[in-house]
């Protein structure tokens, strides 16, 4: 007997009778018809029109029925919630039964109804069993949350209920702390800023101990939760390392991966001369392996993220080479996945075995394995230079077997394999030039007409081949005819007194009998550039290219990093960050890979902890992107701007300083000073600025030279953020002249060339007084310092917090955005010291109420250290008293716009912690000037 | 977490669905299809597909896809893991997992995938602990319930769930006390046309047969425990002990289970049983080509060779073939043109060999692929990595059990190049 008599009808109708089945007295009857009916609902027949009189059989003391009820209900609930409110009452008498298995299964199957008039009466149960004695009642209650969160958000977090879970991680059962962890995991992930999962020391250490106890399923949970977590210095590290390998030899395949991820991220954090790490690297090999012998769809997923962990640290599996051999009966997408981790594996050491192996898939049956086993060994050429005459020679054997689509898959690698090593293996030519008739597909005709173009010095009968392509000239794809025009041309320039007819032909066809608007332009272009200027031409056309290398291939460095972070996951399948495909509306959080800290290195300087800091917290005063690109939008980011702002800069100075701006358009060619403004013009001669700031400065002169305090450089913009770029910088102030100093790190895998920079408007109308000037294109992981000199004549619109910068940063990718905060001591000019009587006139002018204090604390410095080490940043003292055992300095300094700051400092010797007090008429200014003092007096 | 699942069958259709969370509308598997109808065989079908709002990851056993339907980012190998548990589950409850037999039970299969998941969290997919909750169908206990009313649906909590030994459950008795343990591996390796080989390596497991009354606790040690450098465990094993000792200690699960697997890809290790000797050759004139081959023994250390079965996926071109075989049957269908040949057991005085001709269809040309040649064997009584279980002891319990320990090597993925 067996279920499926459930699915038997007879001709009265079906629901008719199940109705009265359902209303029978006989218990019997009663589960059978129960039965009947969710076997007609599991393959899609709708019998919600019994919905009251299953909800009826609900009362019952029969556990199976009461299951089977409960199954209906939760499908279909929500097509009769008025209805389902009948059931209500059964669910929370269910929750208070004695058997733990009823109150779980009800509480359970509550959370299964998405109807909200249930989900009301769903949280007082809900509540006691998440405090039930039983564990098993407190782990489904904790999915529970979940469940409810998902149906309606705001009402778990006004109960409290996500403060619960997070008690939950602490509990003395291992699911239930796995549970926990899952289900605070899916709500994080549908609120990406709440920081639901913040984890620290102690909850890592309690997650591990739960890790070996609880089930594979918890220990995924546990395990993606882990790789979330940042330890604070390479021994954390290690330990969570040592903690988690052993599960590396679990039987559940999904264990071991999550294992692995959080491995390869910790890795990050230690020393490679560590004896742990290279123990590390040894066992991370085998479980990899393991994984390729499992079933085909696991051994996919395996593979896809094998891709990555090879490109990150290609020394874990570089002697398994063999694992990755193809079986012919395995599915396609294994094959394919398997070739591409061969070639990424192959060195000189291996490329005899692996060559032998690709050249045997090119005689497979499967055409689109065949063919991308050829390019195959195309890569391998390019990637081991020693291999590549081997390479040619294998290819050139499988073109001799003649079949149709490897020749044609041949050439094109083989054209490739021309880019990289020119003037190489040009005798082969003869040979692929056999194969011409053959050849059917664009890419590979392209491919070939392209070689013919490029050689054609060498091939007697060029213009024979081209002009044989030339006929059907319409008939070919665009790739084609685009190539064949080029090649011509190339022809034309190379033997110009046979082949003029052709190229007038081939221009013709091109510009006159063509559509297609590219086709069109590029005939144009080469029919202009022939006609003005052959030699030009000739330059342009004939151009040495480039070579191509095998990077070409790899995944850009910064996404790979981040690509490691979610091992395991999706996005490891696709190769693309959960930002790039992961449904809209819900934020993603970039992940990083941790940097590398040291425990003694952490401990000691808090001021490179930003630089180390999550790329996130620095970028907090970013407006949101779309103002600030309405803002920078009307700036011109073009080749900028060394002479307009120049010439403006004279106008605007005039309200700062009229002196200044006097000398300046007077004689500001002749590399005279105006020391008065800060804005001092990028010409000027830096000797000369010292030497006047040392005439101004009478009373010290000394420690000038040295100029103010500048702060170690700090990443702006990361790399994740602007397709490579990462930019790191400070601002220096150095006798009269301010200017960022930028570090310029290419992260990308190409060549960035044609920078700009362009600043927001801002509190002191910092401006750039130079264009960004870098010489050479920057190539892959080079890194160029550049001084930016920056004058103040901008135009002035006060920001949020006064001192931020808002930057634009072109290149020929895209253009960047980042915001900065300068510190303000870099707007102390240098004739900032003023006369005695003056001070004192000013400091009784200046009211009251525009006096701020602060205490500048842990400074073990004493007066005369601090007056210098301030002058040296343009903060002068003018006086100094002695009251009552303390030292009061007096001091003053100007900024850029003119602005007075006058500033009483008193300290007591012996006591590190220093009073200031600071007056200025613009009394926003004073919380910046303390930090600056901070700064300087701190560094 | 896991959204949904449906179970389609190589026809293309749905014949199943269950959703965990709020109703995924089935249209959502024509993606699925469209992959399906992409992939010529049904084994090619990617088991990851992203549709503009869900994805689909699957499974293909049984020549029953199980699809799943997954919503947010969740880790691809917990659920295709979980997909398998699944099909073992089946298997477990019903002898095999077939379409008919899953529509035949269908309450039981949708009361099991219940308690599998909760709300696509994982819940119970221990077979032991299921069990408990819901009973397999068995003709006796189908009888007994019609006439006594009672149910297949346990009503205690299952004691194994929270547990520190969540594997076992409380109070198993057993009159006659015994364990079993078979050591199979199975042999994946490429051979190429020379007859060197190209890539060998074992797959081996221990698959243990464990009735024992209590809660006994096992310990296993090996004679040649370095073997094993790339094991997974069972969760019962204790890690540690391991690591230190080189031993299995474990409590083990009731009844079937696969205490570990192993694998031994170094070179050197793995000996290769069985020898190909072929000659297939075609001519460019002509419409015959010549066909030889011969299987022989190589390393066998001592045993002989069973159950030998040679298969060959023939080129596209070729019409029929005319063999003769000095032994077994074989057969060439024309159709899928795969040729096998069912050897049985290999006499090491009179080697097995298939010869005749392949006859081209007209106006063929030479077929550009060589044939490889699949092979399938057996060696009872030994595991040809060397791998010996020296002891088997148990504590924790008084009695003396039934101790039987099998050794066996297979052909996995066996393949010869031409």
């Amino acid at each position: 007997m067996t279920d499926s008599k459930y699915f038997t009808t007879t001709k009265k109708g079906e629901i008719f009778e199940l109705k009265a089945e359902l209303n029978s007295d006989k218990k019997e009857k009663k589960k059978e018809a129960v039965k009947k009916v969710i076997a007609s609902m599991t393959v899609g027949k709708d019998v919600s029109a019994l919905f009251p009189d299953v909800v009826n059989c609900m009362q019952t003391d029969n556990l199976e029925l009461k299951k089977l009820v409960y199954l209906y209900l939760m499908n279909y609930a929500k097509s009769q919630p008025d209805m389902a409110i009948m059931a209500v009452n059964t669910f929370v008498k269910d929750c208070e039964d004695p058997n733990p298995l009823i109150r779980a299964l009800a509480v359970r199957t509550m959370g299964c109804i998405r109807v909200d008039k249930i989900t009301e009466y769903l949280c007082e149960p809900l509540r006691k069993c998440l405090k039930d004695e039983d564990p098993y009642v407190r782990k489904t209650a904790a999915v529970c949350v979940a469940k409810l969160h998902d149906i309606n958000a705001q009402l778990v977090e006004d109960q409290g209920f996500l403060d619960t879970l997070k008690d939950l991680i602490s509990d003395s059962n291992p699911m239930v702390v796995a549970n926990a962890v899952a289900a605070l995991s899916e709500i994080a992930e549908s609120h990406p800023s709440s920081n639901l999962l913040d984890l620290n020391p102690q909850s890592i250490n309690k997650l591990l101990t739960a890790l070996n106890e609880c089930t594979e399923w918890g220990q995924i949970f546990i395990l993606d939760c882990l790789a979330n977590y940042t330890p604070k210095d390479d021994r954390e590290a290690q330990s969570i390392c040592e903690r988690v390998t052993p599960r590396l030899s679990h039987a559940n395949s999904a264990v071991v991966l999550s294992a692995v991820k959080v491995l390869m991220k910790f890795m990050e954090m230690l020393s490679k001369d560590l004896d742990y790490y290279g123990t590390l690297l040894k066992k991370l090999a085998p479980p990899l392996v393991t994984l390729l012998s499992a079933e085909p769809e696991l051994q996919y997923v395996a593979l896809r993220n094998i891709n990555l962990i090879v490109q990150k640290r290609p020394e874990i599996l570089k002697h398994e080479m063999k694992v990755f051999f193809v079986k012919y009966n395995d599915p396609i997408y294994v094959k394919l996945e398997k070739l591409d981790i061969m070639i990424r594996l192959a060195s000189q050491a291996n490329i005899a075995q692996v060559l032998a192996e690709l050249k045997e898939y090119a005689t497979e049956v499967d055409v689109d394995f065949v063919r991308k086993a050829v390019r195959a060994i195309g890569r391998c050429a390019i990637k081991v230079e020693q291999s590549a005459e081997r390479c040619v020679s294998t290819l050139l054997d499988l073109i001799q077997t003649k079949v149709n689509y490897v020749v044609q898959e041949a050439i094109v690698v083989i054209k490739d394999i021309f880019r990289k090593y020119p003037n190489k293996y040009e005798s082969v030519i003869a040979t692929l030039c056999e194969n011409l008739d053959s050849l059917d597909e664009p890419e590979a005709r392209a491919a070939m007409i392209w070689i013919v173009g490029e050689y054609a010095e060498r091939i007697d009968n060029a213009d024979e081949l081209l002009e044989s392509f030339l006929e059907g000239f319409h008939d070919e794809s665009t790739q084609v005819q685009l190539q064949l025009l080029t090649a011509i041309v190339k022809l034309f320039l190379k033997k110009p007194t046979e082949t003029q007819e052709l190229v007038q032909q081939v221009l013709s066809l091109a510009t006159q009998d063509s559509d297609n608007p590219d086709l069109r332009d590029r005939g144009y272009i080469y029919w202009r550039l022939l006609s003005t200027d052959p030699v030009a031409a000739k330059e342009v056309v004939l151009a040495e290219k480039p070579l191509i290398s095998e990077e070409t291939d790899l995944i850009e460095p910064t996404l790979l990093d981040e690509l490691i972070c979610y091992i395991g996951t999706l996005a490891s399948v696709y190769h693309k960050p959960p930002s790039a495909f992961v449904e809209g509306g819900r934020g993603v959080v970039h992940k990083s890979l941790p940097p590398r800290t040291t425990s003694s290195e952490s401990t000691e300087s808090p001021e490179t902890a930003p630089a180390g800091a999550p790329p996130g917290e620095q970028l907090d005063v970013i407006p949101t992107q779309g103002d600030l690109l309405g803002d920078l939008l009307n700036l011109d980011l073009g080749p900028p701007v060394s002479g307009p702002p120049l010439a403006t800069s004279s106008v605007q100075m005039g309200a700062v300083d009229l002196l200044g701006s006097g000398l300046d358009s007077l004689i500001g060619a002749s590399n005279f000073v105006s020391p008065p403004a800060a804005a001092v013009p990028a010409n000027l001669g830096a000797p000369m600025g010292s030497g006047l700031s040392d005439l101004f400065d009478l009373t010290s002169g000394v420690g000038t030279l040295s100029g103010s305090y500048v702060a170690p450089k700090a990443v702006w913009l990361p790399a994740m953020k602007a397709k490579g770029l990462e930019i790191s910088g400070t601002f220096t102030r150095q006798v009269g002249s301010i200017s960022m100093d930028l570090q310029l790190t290419n992260k990308a895998l190409q060549v960035m060339t044609d920078f700009a920079i362009q600043f927001n408007r801002n509190s002191f109308g910092l401006a750039p007084a130079a264009p960004l000037q870098v010489h050479a294109p920057l190539s892959p992981n080079q890194t160029v310092e550049i001084s930016l000199p920056l004058n103040t004549v901008g135009s002035v619109m006060k920001m949020e917090p006064l001192n931020n910068l808002q930057v634009a940063v072109k290149n020929n990718i895209d253009v960047f955005y980042f915001s900065t905060l300068y510190p303000l001591h870099i707007l102390f000019v240098e004739d900032g010291k003023m006369d005695r009587q003056m001070f004192l006139a000013t400091w009784k002018d200046i009211p009251n109420e525009n006096e701020a204090q602060f205490q500048i604390r842990d400074c073990p410095l004493n007066a005369e250290a601090v007056s210098s080490r301030l002058q040296s940043s343009n903060i002068f003292t003018i006086a100094k008293r002695n009251v009552e055992g303390q030292d009061m300095l007096y001091q003053s300094l100007k900024l850029t716009n003119g602005i007075w700051v006058l500033a009483e400092l008193r300290i007591q010797p012996g006591n590190p912690s220093f009073m200031l007090s600071l007056k200025c008429r613009a009394p926003e200014v004073s919380q910046h000037v303390y930090q600056a003092y901070e700064t300087i007096l701190k560094n | 977490m896991i959204h949904s699942l449906f179970l389609i069958n190589s026809a293309g259709d749905i014949f199943l669905e269950k959703h965990w969370k709020s109703v995924v509308s089935r249209s959502v598997c024509d993606y699925f299809f469209e992959a399906q109808e992409r992939a010529t065989e049904a084994e090619n079908v990617p088991p990851v597909i992203s549709t503009p709002h869900h994805y689909l990851l699957s499974v293909y056993r049984h020549k029953i896809f199980f699809v799943a339907v997954i919503q947010t980012e969740v880790p691809p190998l917990f659920v295709i893991e979980f997909l398998h548990r699944v099909v073992d589950t089946f298997q477990d409850y019903f002898g095999v997992c077939s379409e008919p037999v899953i529509k035949d039970n269908v309450v039981v299969v949708y009361e099991v995938l219940e308690e599998m998941l909760d709300n696509g969290f994982p819940l119970a997919t221990e077979s032991n602990i299921l069990k408990e909750l819901i009973k397999p169908p068995t003709i006796l206990r189908t009888v007994v319930n019609t006439i006594t009313g009672s149910t297949n649906v346990g009503d205690q909590l299952p004691t194994g769930q929270l547990s520190v030994v969540p594997w076992r459950r409380t109070g198993v008795k057993y009159t006659n006390n015994e364990a079993y343990f078979d050591v199979i591996e199975e042999i994946d390796a490429i051979i190429d046309k020379s007859g060197s080989t190209v890539t060998a390596e074992i797959q081996g497991v221990i698959d243990a047969c464990v009735k024992l009354t209590g809660m006994p606790d096992l310990t296993l040690s090996f004679m040649n425990p370095r073997l094993l450098d790339d094991v997974s465990f069972h969760p019962c094993v204790r890690f540690k002990r391991w690591e230190s000792e080189r031993i299995l200690s474990f409590i083990p699960p009731d009844g079937n289970f696969r205490l570990l697997s192993y694998h031994v890809s170094a070179q050197n290790l793995v000996a290769i049983p069985v020898y190909v000797k072929h000659n297939i050759s075609f001519r460019d004139s002509s419409s015959l080509g010549r066909f030889e081959i011969t299987v022989g023994p190589k390393q066998t250390m001592g045993k002989s060779i069973e159950g030998v079965t040679v298969s060959s996926q023939m080129p596209r071109g070729v019409l029929s073939m005319n063999l003769t075989p000095s032994q077994g049957t074989h057969m060439f269908d024309p159709v899928t043109k795969m040729l096998s040949w069912d050897v049985g057991k290999i006499n090491p005085q009179k080697l097995p060999g298939l010869k005749g001709t392949v006859s081209l269809q007209a106006g063929a040309s030479k077929p550009d692929e060589n044939p490889t040649i699949n092979l399938q064997f057996k060696i009872q009584q030994l595991a040809i990595s060397g791998l010996k279980v020296n002891r088997l002891d148990m504590y924790g319990e008084k009695y003396k059990p039934f101790k039987g320990i099998k050794y066996m090597t297979k052909a996995g993925k066996f393949q010869v190049r031409t």
